[in-house]
């Protein structure tokens, strides 16, 4: 009876984990029709109209593309068991590898700019709800709205111009500064370029590395923040309103620890899924934020391949991106199961 | 006060004083059209082991008293007049002192068990939170031998003491909030209606609990209840309260038997029981609080009521028997005032009035 609590946590992970797998499969099917549904084929947009309609035929054949839809499907699924993502059409670089090239300096933008927003929205969430309607509540409502509402390649180019400003030698652009990147093939042991010049023991360039993160984690984290910092402020005020609470304060337990053990535990089991749920929205702000930055990561590249219509490659990469929402999705809930003993099972 | 109003209720301990003694207590809370005067003008103490009763109407201000004297308010409610715990004033006392006060002398059991424990702590974080709050200096195994045997004493076994809420059903996450509430010992508990959400298997279990606190831990109880069988059953005394003022107070056997507010009398008709063979109620609802009627507030609804009903206040009287009463009507039937002609006249009511003109 007792251990019925403790003892399912491992289990409820285990099951978690291995519901991954049939969302994966439906998660491959939805992009590979949602590509074969839109007009045209990558043949006929690589080639474009230079070609005559035999040799469009003969590379059709030679690409797979016309057999059956669903032979289409089971040898794309069979590639995918492979690891096989294919490769971009023009270049024939196969999709992994731009995903293992580009994808790490995009993870790290990803997390750093969760951190910042973390950071900065749980702390100033909780002081809103706790505090609510004083002046402090009121700013940081102000701070909230703003920098959801702000469009980010703005605050972007406003923190450049402030920083800018600040310390002119501080980096804006790019990942590293060029000399470090031009020994770039030295530092490919995880192909994650902050991890791996740490690994090398470089201080000076993992050090470059880390300037070069801050503004863009800042400008996306700030962007995060915004919503953060009003669902927890929410959250923290409707857990206030709880029935536990008015329990908790009527044993004489003292405010802070009624607002810190009892209020904003509760209110983050809302928040960690709303959270798991900006992931998406971090991904296309990471797109937009990489524009802004010159930044090399996944994004650019899938804006490149979607201006060059190859389908392979934007499969290829939104299947990364597809991945990355579920794998997160599988975290929130572990996470979620770790702080609510209720979600088992 | 020196008057004693308990006839050999609760357990003689003449040499202590009341544990709590409320004089003239008020708690008003802002509400959207003026002051809501939940609890307006309450007298009463309660002794050591003693059990009150507090019954009345939804709205009454009944769970607001109940809070009120823990210092438990909503945002923008003030508490004012006297309420001493122990003969010391606890409305000039600071906010921490409150706190400190709160848990470890004032208890608190609420109505929806359900929803009363955190439901990420496990039971034993709620214990050990509850007493290390109070009691600096506890060792681990201190702790944990107080909560298990404030468990024992609910019926609780020690092997759920890892165990979550939701792990509970309604009836043992109750017995858990009386454990809760009285490992601390405090002298005095508030009870706001413990069984409402629970079946009446396990509300006749609670009541034989809370009734048999006084032998336990001597705690004085305040039994807020729609239930006037839980009354009868396990209170010394028993307080009617009407629109946020007490309108009768006195030993519940008195009480029951002879009520003397007109308000006490159509309560206790309204109670069903086997030989009940017509529903009682009374016409119309409480008043609102922050416009209550003039005179006796329950004027409107009262059959008996008189003219002087809804003009003047009625004044607490006490009688021989040991009740303290607040009705014109009464005081009419004692002969404790005299009323001239007019004063005496049936009040003519709105309500009449619009009736026949349908």
């Amino acid at each position: 009876m007792a251990s019925s609590s403790s003892g399912s946590l491992p289990r409820y992970i285990a099951v978690r984990l291995l519901l991954v797998i049939p969302l994966i499969w439906v998660l491959l099917s939805v992009v590979f029709l949602l590509l074969r549904v839109a007009p045209g084929d990558p043949v006929s947009a690589a080639g474009g109209d230079r070609l005559d309609a035999d040799t469009l035929a003969q590379r059709r054949e030679a690409a797979g593309l016309d057999r059956s839809l669903f032979a289409q499907y089971l040898s794309y699924l069979g590639d995918v068991a492979k690891f096989d993502f294919g490769s971009t059409f023009r270049t024939q670089t196969p999709v992994l590898e731009i995903v293992r090239d580009f994808g790490g300096a995009t993870l790290t933008l990803t997390l750093g700019a969760f951190l910042i927003a973390l950071l900065i929205g749980l702390p100033l969430g909780r002081l809103a709800g706790r505090f609510r309607d004083t002046p402090l509540d009121v700013g940081i409502r102000l701070y909230g709205v703003v920098s959801y509402a702000a469009p980010l390649f703005w605050v972007g180019i406003l923190l450049v111009v402030l920083v800018n400003k600040l310390d002119p030698t501080w980096p804006t652009n790019g990942i590293a500064d060029p000399f470090i990147l031009a020994t770039s093939d030295t530092y490919t042991k995880t192909h994650i370029f902050l991890l791996d010049t740490l690994i090398a023991g470089d201080t000076d360039a993992f050090t470059d590395v880390l300037k070069h993160h801050l503004l863009p984690c800042l400008t996306l984290g700030i962007l995060l923040s915004g919503v953060i910092v009003r669902l927890v402020r929410i959250n923290v005020i409707q857990a206030l309103k709880g029935d536990y609470v008015e329990a908790a304060r009527a044993r004489g337990i003292p405010e802070g620890r009624v607002v810190r053990k009892h209020a904003f535990r509760n209110a983050l089991v809302p928040v960690i899924t709303v959270i798991g749920l900006q992931v998406a929205l971090t991904m296309s702000g990471a797109v937009l934020t990489e524009s802004t930055f010159g930044w090399p990561g996944i994004g650019t590249q899938l804006l490149k391949y979607i201006g060059e219509r190859d389908y392979i490659a934007v499969q290829g990469i939104v299947t990364f991106f597809a991945v990355i929402v579920v794998l997160t999705s599988v975290v929130v809930d572990v996470v979620n199961a770790v702080v609510d003993p209720r979600v088992r099972y | 006060m020196s008057f004693d109003l308990v006839e050999g209720g609760g357990p003689a301990r003449t040499a202590s004083g009341p544990v709590i003694e409320a004089d003239d207590l008020r708690v008003w809370y802002a509400g959207p059209t003026g002051p809501v005067k939940a609890v307006d003008g309450v007298t009463f103490s309660l002794r050591p082991g003693e059990i009150l009763g507090l019954v009345g109407e939804s709205g009454c201000g009944k769970s607001t008293l109940g809070r009120g004297l823990l210092g438990l308010l909503p945002d923008g409610a003030a508490r004012d007049g006297a309420l001493r715990f122990r003969g010391d004033d606890m409305l000039t006392l600071r906010r921490k002192e409150q706190y400190q006060l709160r848990g470890s002398q004032l208890g608190m059991i609420f109505q929806e068990p359900l929803t009363r424990l955190n439901p990420l702590m496990r039971i034993s974080d709620h214990f050990s939170e509850t007493l290390k709050t109070h009691e600096k200096g506890l060792s681990k195994r201190e702790i944990e031998e107080r909560s298990l045997e404030a468990l024992r004493v609910m019926g609780i076994p020690p092997t759920r003491f890892k165990a979550y809420p939701h792990e509970f059903s309604g009836g043992m996450r109750q017995r858990l909030m009386i454990a809760l509430a009285l490992v601390l010992r405090p002298a005095f508990v508030v009870a706001d209606e413990p069984t409402t959400a629970l079946d009446v298997l396990v509300e006749a279990q609670i009541i034989r609990i809370l009734h048999d606190l006084r032998e336990t831990y001597e705690t004085s109880l305040l039994l807020i209840t729609h239930n006037l069988g839980i009354v009868a059953e396990a209170c010394d005394r028993v307080a009617v309260m009407y629109a946020g003022k007490i309108v009768e107070i006195g030993p519940a056997r008195e009480v029951f038997a002879n009520p003397q507010h007109s308000y006490t009398r159509e309560l206790l008709r309204s109670t069903i029981s086997l030989s009940t063979t017509g529903l009682n109620f009374i016409d119309g609802a409480p008043p609102d609080l922050s416009d209550p009627p003039s005179g006796c507030h329950f004027h409107p609804r009262c059959p008996d009521a008189m003219a002087v009903c809804a003009t003047r206040d009625p004044v607490d009287r006490e009688l021989p028997a040991g009740t303290r009463v607040a009705c014109w009507a009464s005081d009419l039937r004692h002969g404790t005032v005299t009323l001239s002609e007019s004063e005496r006249a049936p009040l003519q009511k709105e309500e009449i009035a619009l009736a026949d003109e349908a």
